[in-house]
Formats: C-alpha cells, sequence, structure tokens
C-alpha cells in the first residue's frame, strides 16, 4: 500500500525530468506536462478512495520502522489536500498551456511547476517534521525559479521580497526543529504527539511551540507577517499566481494545522488563544488592503491574506465543529482562489489590463465570463448556496458555540466586506462601458485552442465551487471524520508506530 | 583567464580532482563521503576548467547541457527508489546484488543520482555566472 503514498511525490518528479529532456521538441513537452498533471490528479484520486476505504495509510521509507525511518503518513485531512493540489494542479496546467510564453517555457517553466507540486504533495504527506521542512525547501526553490522566471523588472522586485521573508522563515523554522529535537530526541510526528508532553520543561515547549508559530505564520501569510504575500504575488504570469495562490499559503496552514492538533496541544491556553487573535488581525487587515486597490491581482491577494484568517480561526478555536469548518474552509478556498485568479488572467488577455481604472464593459462583450466570475466572487464572500457560505457558516455557528461574540462578529463584517471588494471588480470590469482612456482591446481573438484551455478549468472549478455549495452533505460528512481524526490524534499515532508493516 | 601556467597545472589537477571526487563517491556509502560532496569536488573540476580554458570549451568538454545532467541524477535516484517495487518492498528500500562477491546496491546508485544532480546544478550556477562576466 506504501506505494500509493509514494505516487504523488514520484510522478511530479518524473515529470519534471520528462519535460527538461524533451525540451527541444517544445510540443513533446507541454504533452508531457499535461499528461503528468493528469497521471497525479488520478495518482491523488486513488489515495483519497483508499483512505477513506481502509483508514490512515503508513508508507515506511526505505522499509526503516519508525521513529528511525522516515514514513509518510495519509489520514483523511492529508489525502484531500493532495488532492485538491492535483486537481488545481493539473487545471492550472491547462491554463498554462495557453497563457505561458514561449520564452519561459524554454527556460523550464515547465519542470519548476512539477517539482513545486511535487514538494507540496510532499508536505501534504510526509509523517516527519525535519521531512517537512526538505518538502519546504524542495517547494521554495521551484517557487523562487517561478516567480523570477522572464526576468522582467517588476517580476524581480517581487521575487527579491519573496525570498528574503521566506528565507528568514525557513532559518526559524529550522532552528525550532532542532529545539523541539533536543527536547524530546524525536522528529517523527506522531511520536512526538506523546514525547512532548514528557518534557520536564513545558516552557521551553511553549517557546518552541511559538516559534513553529511564527514561522509558519510566514508562509501562511497571517497578520502581522502577510506584507510579502501582496509585495510579491501579483509579478509573476497569472498561472505562477494561481497555483502560488492556490497551493503555497495552504501549505503553511496545513503545517499549521497538522503540528497545532497533534503536537502542541498541551498548553492551548497560550498557543490557541494567540492564534485567536492573529485569525482576527488576518481577516480585519487583509480585507481593508483589498479595499484600497484598483489592480485585480493586489485585491485578490490581499483577499488570500484574509481567507487565511478564516482558516486559521477553525484551529483556534479548536473544538470539533471548529476544525470542521476550518477543512471546509481549505478545500473551499484553494478551489475558488485559483479560479478567481485565473479569471483575472482572462480578463487581462481579452481586455488587456489588470487594472480596473481601465477595464469596463466585459458584460457586453463576455457575457460568459462575467457569469463564470460571479460564482467564485460570491462563493469567496459567503453567498448561499455556494461553498463559502457553508464553509462561513460552520465557523461562525462555533465560534457562537463558545460564546466567542467578537470572533463571529469580526468574520460576519469581514465576509461583508469582501462583498465590497468583489462587487468592485464586477461593477468598474464588468459593468460600467469601457471608459475613453481605457486599455486598448486584447491583441486578437481567442484561438480555438485558447478557448479550450482558458476556460476548461475555471468552468470544472465553478462546477466544483456550485457542487460543494449544493450537495453539502457528504462534502460536511467528510470534513466531520477529518476532523476528528485531527482532534483525536490517538489513531494517527497508532496507525503510524503501532501494528505491523503495510 | 589566459595564463600558460595556470592552463598547465589545471590539465593535471582537473583529471586528479575527477578521480578523488567518484573515490569520495564510491566511499561514501560506509565512510565520510558521498555524492553530495563527491558532486562538489567535481563540479569544482569543470569550473577550473572553464577558468583557465574559457566557458565555450568546458561547455565542448562535457558535451550535454549540464541542466540535462541534473535531470537525469534526479530521474537515476528516483529509479533507485524504484527498483525496490520488484521485490515488494516500499520505496527506497535497498536492493542488493554480489555479481562476482562485489556488493552493488541501490543506494549507490542513489549516490550516483546525487552525485549527477550536484554536478550538473552547480557547472550551470557557474558556468552561467562566468559567461555574464
Amino acid at each position: 500500500m506504501s506505494w500509493l503514498l509514494v505516487l504523488p511525490i514520484a510522478i511530479p518528479m518524473a515529470t519534471a525530468v520528462l519535460a527538461l529532456l524533451v525540451r527541444k521538441q517544445h510540443i513533446m513537452e507541454r504533452y508531457v506536462s499535461a499528461g503528468g498533471g493528469a497521471a497525479l490528479f488520478v495518482a491523488t484520486v486513488v489515495l483519497l478512495a483508499a483512505v477513506w476505504q481502509d483508514g490512515t495509510l503508513v508508507g515506511r521509507m526505505g522499509n526503516w520502522p519508525p521513529p528511525f525511518g522516515i514514513v509518510l503518513v495519509a489520514d483523511l485531512f492529508s489525502a484531500v489536500m493532495v488532492l485538491i493540489a492535483g486537481l488545481t494542479g493539473l487545471l492550472i496546467v491547462i491554463f498554462a498551456l495557453a497563457t505561458v510564453d514561449v520564452e519561459r517555457e524554454r527556460f523550464a517553466f515547465h519542470s519548476f511547476y512539477h517539482i513545486l507540486l511535487g514538494g507540496v504533495c510532499g508536505a501534504f504527506l510526509t509523517g516527519d517534521v525535519f521531512n517537512l521542512y526538505v518538502w519546504f525547501e524542495v517547494m521554495l526553490i521551484s517557487s523562487f525559479a517561478l516567480i523570477a522566471l522572464g526576468g522582467e523588472k517588476a517580476q524581480l522586485d517581487g521575487a527579491v521580497k519573496y525570498a528574503a521573508i521566506n528565507l528568514v522563515s525557513t532559518i526559524l523554522f529550522l532552528t525550532s526543529i532542532g529545539l523541539l529535537y533536543g527536547a524530546t530526541g524525536t522528529l517523527n510526528m506522531a511520536e512526538l504527539n506523546q514525547a512532548v508532553r514528557a518534557v520536564e520543561n513545558q516552557g521551553l515547549i511553549d517557546a518552541i511551540a511559538i516559534m513553529f508559530l511564527i514561522a509558519f505564520g510566514i508562509k501562511a501569510a497571517v497578520f502581522p507577517l502577510f506584507f510579502w504575500l501582496p509585495a510579491s504575488y501579483h509579478t509573476p504570469p497569472v498561472a505562477v499566481t494561481a497555483i502560488f495562490a492556490a497551493l503555497m499559503t495552504k501549505v503553511g496552514v496545513y503545517a499549521l494545522f497538522r503540528m497545532f492538533t497533534l503536537v502542541f496541544t498541551n498548553d492551548l491556553a497560550l498557543t490557541h488563544t494567540v492564534m485567536l487573535v492573529v485569525a482576527a488581525l488576518t481577516m480585519i487587515t487583509g480585507v481593508l488592503g483589498a479595499a484600497a486597490h484598483t489592480d485585480i491581482r493586489r485585491i485578490l491577494s490581499f483577499h488570500i491574506v484574509s481567507q487565511i484568517g478564516y482558516m486559521v480561526l477553525g484551529l483556534a478555536l479548536f473544538t470539533p465543529l471548529a476544525l470542521v469548518g476550518g477543512v471546509f474552509y481549505l478545500i473551499h478556498h484553494i478551489i475558488v482562489k485559483a479560479n478567481l485568479f485565473l479569471i483575472g488572467g482572462v480578463i487581462k488577455r481579452v481586455a488587456g489590463s489588470f487594472d480596473l481604472n481601465r477595464l469596463g464593459g466585459l458584460y457586453l462583450s463576455h457575457p460568459v465570463l462575467a457569469v463564470m466570475f460571479l460564482i467564485p466572487a460570491f462563493s469567496l464572500a459567503g453567498f448561499p448556496p455556494l461553498s463559502g457560505f457553508w464553509a462561513k457558516l460552520i465557523l461562525i455557528k462555533a465560534s457562537l458555540d463558545l460564546e466567542e461574540y467578537l470572533i463571529a462578529g469580526v468574520a460576519l463584517v469581514v465576509g461583508l466586506l469582501t462583498i465590497y471588494s468583489m462587487t468592485k471588480i464586477w461593477i468598474q470590469a464588468f459593468w460600467k462601458p469601457l471608459p475613453a482612456d481605457g486599455a486598448p482591446a486584447g491583441p486578437a481573438p481567442l484561438s480555438g485552442f485558447e478557448r479550450v484551455a482558458l476556460y476548461t478549468p475555471i468552468i470544472v472549478m465553478c462546477a466544483v465551487t456550485v457542487t460543494i455549495g449544493i450537495w453539502v452533505e457528504p462534502f460536511f460528512v467528510f470534513a466531520e471524520r477529518a476532523a476528528q481524526e485531527l482532534i483525536e490524534p490517538a489513531g494517527y499515532v497508532a496507525a503510524v508506530l503501532g501494528g505491523g508493516p503495510r | 583567464m589566459n595564463s600558460l601556467i595556470l592552463s598547465t597545472v589545471a590539465r593535471a589537477v582537473i583529471a586528479l580532482m575527477v578521480l578523488f571526487s567518484l573515490y569520495l563517491l564510491i566511499r561514501g556509502h560506509n565512510l565520510p563521503g558521498g555524492g553530495f560532496v563527491g558532486g562538489l569536488v567535481a563540479a569544482s573540476a569543470f569550473l577550473l576548467h572553464a577558468i583557465a580554458n574559457g566557458v565555450p570549451a568546458t561547455r565542448r568538454l562535457l558535451r550535454v547541457d549540464p541542466r540535462a545532467i541534473t535531470m537525469i541524477g534526479v530521474a537515476v535516484a528516483i529509479i533507485a527508489g524504484l527498483v525496490a517495487a520488484f521485490q515488494g518492498a516500499p520505496f527506497l528500500t535497498g536492493v542488493w546484488a554480489f555479481p562476482g562477491g562485489v556488493p552493488l546496491g541501490t543506494p549507490l546508485l542513489f549516490d550516483v543520482g546525487v552525485y549527477l544532480v550536484v554536478v550538473g546544478a552547480v557547472v550551470t550556477l557557474v558556468l552561467a555566472l562566468e559567461e555574464d562576466a
């Protein structure tokens, strides 16, 4: 069974190799890249099905027993994150085929893209803290390349900020891993679950927990560590921004969920209270930042920040229902946010600009695009019956259950302000007539291939959003089971440490 | 750089460095050494060649694009991990064979992959920097 766990890492890596080796035949490279994306998606579906059937899967790499060797572990939460990574990875690579220029493809865009996917899947699947660090590195190196590829001035400006702050986070992460190992003598997550409680000096564990919180907080872009994200995300091509927006910050959120449900749970009063405050401030600053901007990509970047606040809120409240909300929010958000960026990319392609002041009249010229914008935009803001409504509803219900009225109020107000930003894009880009000094119309009408490659990913993501919204029951049941596994990690620990080899 | 002394010395030293890098690679299974440090030594041999004879000469010497070497290295490492599948063992499990009493195993193959990755990546970097200068 352990091979199912390896495939989501091995397939993207193999695809990256193949894509680089055939890069002289440009067409072949594109087939390899798309084919690799499809293979990864299929593998992740099979993995999730297996985990749903048989429970948590554990693979001992190199056949070394834990805690000596590295284990890959897929519980429901990991498996669903890998599945979402596979789905968005496939859809965005299709979009990239029509939007990424030949020059960037020549400099191994597709290889870096797949290495990034492999790193993301590795981070979701590993059961070892140091291995998690390694996957973060794999992800970071390829993301540095992707964000700088093309070498435009604005891109390099963004890339420098992005690289600098991420290196700080990496050093902090590595330092806290060292301290944790010194205090407990193990880095296997399942063993840490018990080992952390056995440490005499609990003050040290608290300090390490806060260091992890800061390190992952930078990656996840929470208040007050989010400033690098809006400063860099709008610079690379849309396909790159979309995959970053969908997956990169979410790996930080995933790591928070994993470490603060499995390892650091013995001082909830400290760690989870800090998170609660952080979550509220993240939501507010993100949404206010978005209100001030008129570039579509910048607005959407700030909204990533504000939405991260909701996910952290689910973790901070730390009740079964709140964790259901957190998991649900992650799933919903990845799809919606990637979709919004892709739609932004199509707007740029057909209307020639990202700047709302220079856009207009798109409803007249591209009514289908307008409708497809409304679905993720309303879902982001939390309109029923779309996926975002249920995600917000669960979280607000969870905070009301705990009588955290202030945080529930913040979540509601931020939802309202999100509508403001979304209607701003809607009115400015789609509704108002094209201004006199508007952007020149797109270079040429969409070719048949472009039409398919640009619209297929958007339509599929819209369909997923609507499906989650209307048939919410199975998704809720799923999130409930995943959250149950998170809040009672005994099953995870037993699967990794107990039992025979599988 | 156009220096008779450097290019004469480099000819001898480069051969030694490549030999030493292979020694490090093979010895690395049980003793200090291994693919990473071996790869670094080999890469510095190519760097020395580039300084002494110019980047175009080094590219001709390599015959293959160093980026391709990196990717072949990744492929070799993945294959080394996949061999275990034929024995029904998990990914990366060491598989050994003893043709004529010589122990050969997938850990060595994996290390060769690491070696190639390091050589390819470092040479790519350094040649790109040298060319711009």
